[in-house]
């Protein structure tokens, strides 16, 4: 099973959409370049290809649990995070005054698509490193800090997001582990958290477990929950690992997908409490949560779209060799390999196309998390960083409703041989599920969409991209791309329509207006997307008069943005109209009916 | 011990080589370049052996297009210390480069000298052999074994037979075969690090070589196209193809 990392459009990707060059002369970029990223990409290519893609198929066996609640890896996990870690990879994006490379959002967002490609189930452990990372970093003590950030940045500990219990999914405010300060300062907790990624393994010496619980003096809800480092081995003094911790995994969920990745239920304090540190202020650990929750987001829209590109990839090696039927229209009796049917084309285009805008988008997305943090001029600050507020959202949720398609479309092109494990294409096709549920459901995504994002600022963000978008669509008819042009004028027509029943619908009566959140979000990832492949197209057509210019991609980008304009954007009509005009059948019936 | 090795900026093994519509040359326009992979285990040796306290300093040096700027950059990631491009827009075959390497080792005074057995673009496999005759050192060719003392380096060859040790003086010339070692994968720190490595650069003109082509390339052309097989209906049938139609019977 053969990945090769897209290097040449995520590089196309980077310059010409996503502006890396200005991102590198951000202050703190400084030793950021295009050459540098340019090495770092080819570097993380070979090692995403030749170490991480070959431990795929052997993860889809799983992890094993123990008695003892000792967890082992898949076969070929623990050599991969070895190298991953002596590489430094791991480093990437971690603070560079704590072992990392403090490299740019958009440089670390490129490289873990080719992590997640390659290798899904094993890509989440360092993701979730690094966002223990973040909030540790953001929000824990100079002590906690000097303790846990150097062994978490160089990826020598790993570390996990406690959250969910078992009534605590969704809605946080139901969290109920507990959290009882001990006299030397530290506190004692005690509960059972769900569905902890990674939660135990083989991989590292050392767990690093950030865990939302309750002071015995909290209020009652979200206002109530502080956050805590919970290591699985305590830290002595002198950095050394010490006693084991009262927490461990007592079972391993069995999944549908990502079998690699072992999704643990942890006990905290069955003999007693353990052993946690309060990170940051008591009673603000959902706030901590919230703040990285914009990087974990924008890293399951990748991991979407991750393994979107690597069902396509399979597709088409698939679809080149397998020889079945005539090919339409021919009198030739003779089999042709089945990239030659309209409709195996079709699909494959489709996949492609949307694989592109997405990668696009999220690198948009990402490079202007990096102008949000480091852009000198406040005002281009906040309005990058509402730009990312409003961005996170549909690339999360876009990203990964549409890997459930991309990958179902990978398994039809393989025909009954996709529907076998044999072929390897319908462990992408599990796989993907997880990503539309996992870091907030698209639902979840949507009301956020709808609400904080669009509502509570009036469409100014919305419409402000929208403009962008018209404007591209624009520049499009005038440089001779009429069809792409129309297209995305006419989506941009609808989704203005779309923007300005949400707002007014979400004042009047929100239940409307939710009941088309997640069309809506899926509405503007399809505008948007279709900005980005009009950008693309723009962008392609002016480098096509360069010297040394790659014809034959920019030819094909030309091609696939066209078709994005032709196959895609017309969609957002039928959206429109169900957002606007179909709330009221979608709740019409009682309950009882159901 | 100052070690020099040589690396050429090649189209990587993975791509699938075109011919120019003209058959005049590969076309290389747009395809995507990476250090000869016998350049990277001649880069790798000479790394560990830097790790291994044998070597002090390695020098990489290149030859040809700025761009050989970035196959230079991947071996000061790996390990070496600072690089030498040869610049030029010219054609270089390999009399013109064991030449521009002579030069480069008066320069450098290395006592170790390791290249690829051969690059994957032309498979000359003539560097290497050209450079320790114009030197007048000693050669160790194929070499799957490197064993570096004082005033000797112990080359165990690749040859037809099986494997042969040699015992060469220094200073001497290397040349690498597959099995030596296995590159290892850059480190990202050292990639952030490389950038800053220093670079230097010089032309054939500055080190007074000539590098004028002294082969022509006739015509570059695609293997033939393999033709279909036949089936045979019995063992006889195939007996007498191999006799009378293949001749190897």
């Amino acid at each position: 099973m053969i990945y090769n990392a897209p290097v040449k459009d995520i590089r196309f990707a980077l310059n010409a959409l996503a502006d890396l060059p200005a991102i590198c002369a951000l202050p703190g970029n400084e030793d950021c370049t295009v050459e540098l990223v340019d090495a770092i990409l080819e570097e993380a290519a070979k090692f995403a290809e030749g170490v991480l893609a070959p431990t795929n198929r052997a993860g889809d066996a799983g992890a094993k649990w123990s008695p003892d609640f000792s967890v082992r890896s898949p076969e070929g996990f623990k050599e991969a995070w070895q190298q991953y870690v002596e590489a430094g990879w791991a480093g990437l994006r971690a603070p560079a005054e704590f072992g990392g490379q403090g490299l740019p959002a958009l440089v670390s967002t490129a490289a873990e698509e080719m992590w997640c490609s390659a290798n899904l189930a094993f890509s989440l452990a360092p993701l979730l490193t690094l966002g223990a990372v973040e909030a540790i970093h953001h929000h824990a003590s100079e002590a906690l800090k000097a303790i846990y950030l150097p062994r978490m940045s160089t990826g020598e500990w790993t570390g996990t997001m406690n959250l969910t219990e078992p009534q605590a999914g969704s809605d946080l405010a139901q969290v109920r582990s507990r959290a009882v300060p001990a006299e030397d300062g530290s506190y004692r907790i005690t509960g059972q958290k769900i569905f902890i990624t990674w939660g135990e393994h083989d991989l590292a010496d050392n767990i690093v477990h950030l865990v939302l619980a309750r002071l015995p003096d909290a209020p009652a809800g979200v206002k109530g929950i502080s956050l805590f480092i919970v290591p699985k081995f305590l830290v002595n003094a002198d950095g050394s690992l010490g006693a084991r911790n009262d927490v461990r995994c007592v079972s391993l969920e069995h999944k549908l997908g990502i079998h690699g990745s072992p999704t643990a239920v942890m006990s905290f304090g069955d003999e007693g409490g353990a052993v946690g540190y309060l990170v940051g202020e008591p009673n603000k650990g959902l706030n901590y949560m919230f703040t990285m929750m914009n990087h974990a987001r924008l890293g399951v829209g990748i991991e979407g779209m991750a393994v979107s590109e690597r069902a396509y990839q399979k597709a088409v090696e698939y679809a080149r060799e397998r020889v079945q039927s005539r090919a339409v229209g021919s009198p030739e009796a003779t089999g042709v390999a089945i990239i030659q049917h309209p409709d195996i084309r079709r699909m494959l285009m489709t996949m492609k196309a949307q694989i592109e805008a997405q990668r696009a988008l999220a690198l948009y997305t990402a490079a202007a998390l990096d102008r949000a943090a480091r852009h000198p001029l406040p005002e281009e600050k906040a309005r990058n960083q509402a730009l990312v507020n409003f961005l996170i959202p549909i690339v999360k949720g876009w990203n990964t409703e549409q890997a459930n398609e991309i990958t179902s479309m990978a398994v039809q092109v393989h025909g009954g041989m996709g529907y076998v494990e044999e072929t390897g294409v319908a462990q992408y096709y599990r796989d993907a599920r997880i990503t539309a549920i996992y870091e907030g459901t698209t639902g979840i995504q949507a009301l956020d969409l709808i609400g904080r994002k669009t509502a509570s600022e009036n469409g100014v963000t919305a419409r402000a991209l929208l403009a962008e978008a018209r404007a591209t669509a624009d520049r499009l008819a005038a440089a001779g791309e009429a069809s792409l042009s129309a297209n995305l004028s006419g989506a941009v027509v609808e989704a203005e329509r779309c923007v300005a029943f949400i707002l007014e619908s979400f004042a009047s009566n929100p239940r409307l207006a939710a009941a088309g959140s997640v069309p809506f979000l899926k509405l503007m990832g399809i505008v948007l997307g279709g900005w980005q492949m009009g950008r693309a197209g723009l962008a392609a057509l002016s480098q096509q008069g360069q010297e040394d210019a790659d014809a034959d991609f920019l030819n094909a980008k030309l091609i696939t943005a066209r078709f994005y304009g032709e196959h895609l954007l017309p969609q957002v009509s039928g959206l429109a109209a169900a957002i606007v005009e179909g709330a009221e059948s979608a709740l019409a019936l009682p309950e009882s009916a159901f | 011990m100052k070690v020099l090795v040589a690396v050429k900026r090649v189209v990587d093994y993975n791509v699938k080589v075109r011919v120019k519509a003209d058959g005049s040359d590969v076309d290389i326009a747009n395809v995507k370049m990476s250090m000869n992979p016998f350049d990277e285990i001649a880069v790798e040796e000479a790394v560990r052996l830097k790790e291994a306290g044998k070597a002090t300093e390695i020098v990489a040096v290149s030859m040809g297009v700025k761009q050989c700027e970035e196959t230079l950059r991947t071996a000061l990631a790996m390990g070496a210390d600072r690089a030498i491009l040869v610049e030029t827009d010219a054609e270089l075959q390999p009399l013109a480069v064991a030449k521009l390497l002579k030069e480069v080792v008066a320069k450098e005074q290395p006592q170790l000298v390791i290249v690829g057995k051969q690059a994957i673009d032309d498979d000359s496999n003539q560097t290497g052999q050209m450079l320790s005759a114009l030197l007048g050192w000693a050669q160790g060719t194929f070499a799957s074994k490197v064993d570096l003392a004082d005033a000797s380096v112990d080359v165990t060859r690749e040859v037809d037979g099986g494997l042969e040790t040699v015992k060469l003086k220094l200073p001497a010339v290397v040349t690498t075969d597959l099995r030596l070692n296995e590159p290892r994968y850059v480190k990202l720190p050292n990639i952030m690090a490389a950038k800053k490595k220093p670079l230097d650069k010089t032309t054939p003109a500055d080190l007074g070589v000539d590098v004028t082509p002294r082969l022509k390339t006739l015509k570059v052309a695609e293997p033939a196209k393999r033709s279909a097989g036949v089936k045979v209906a019995s063992a006889a049938e195939l007996v007498a193809k191999l006799k009378n139609e293949a001749k190897v019977l």
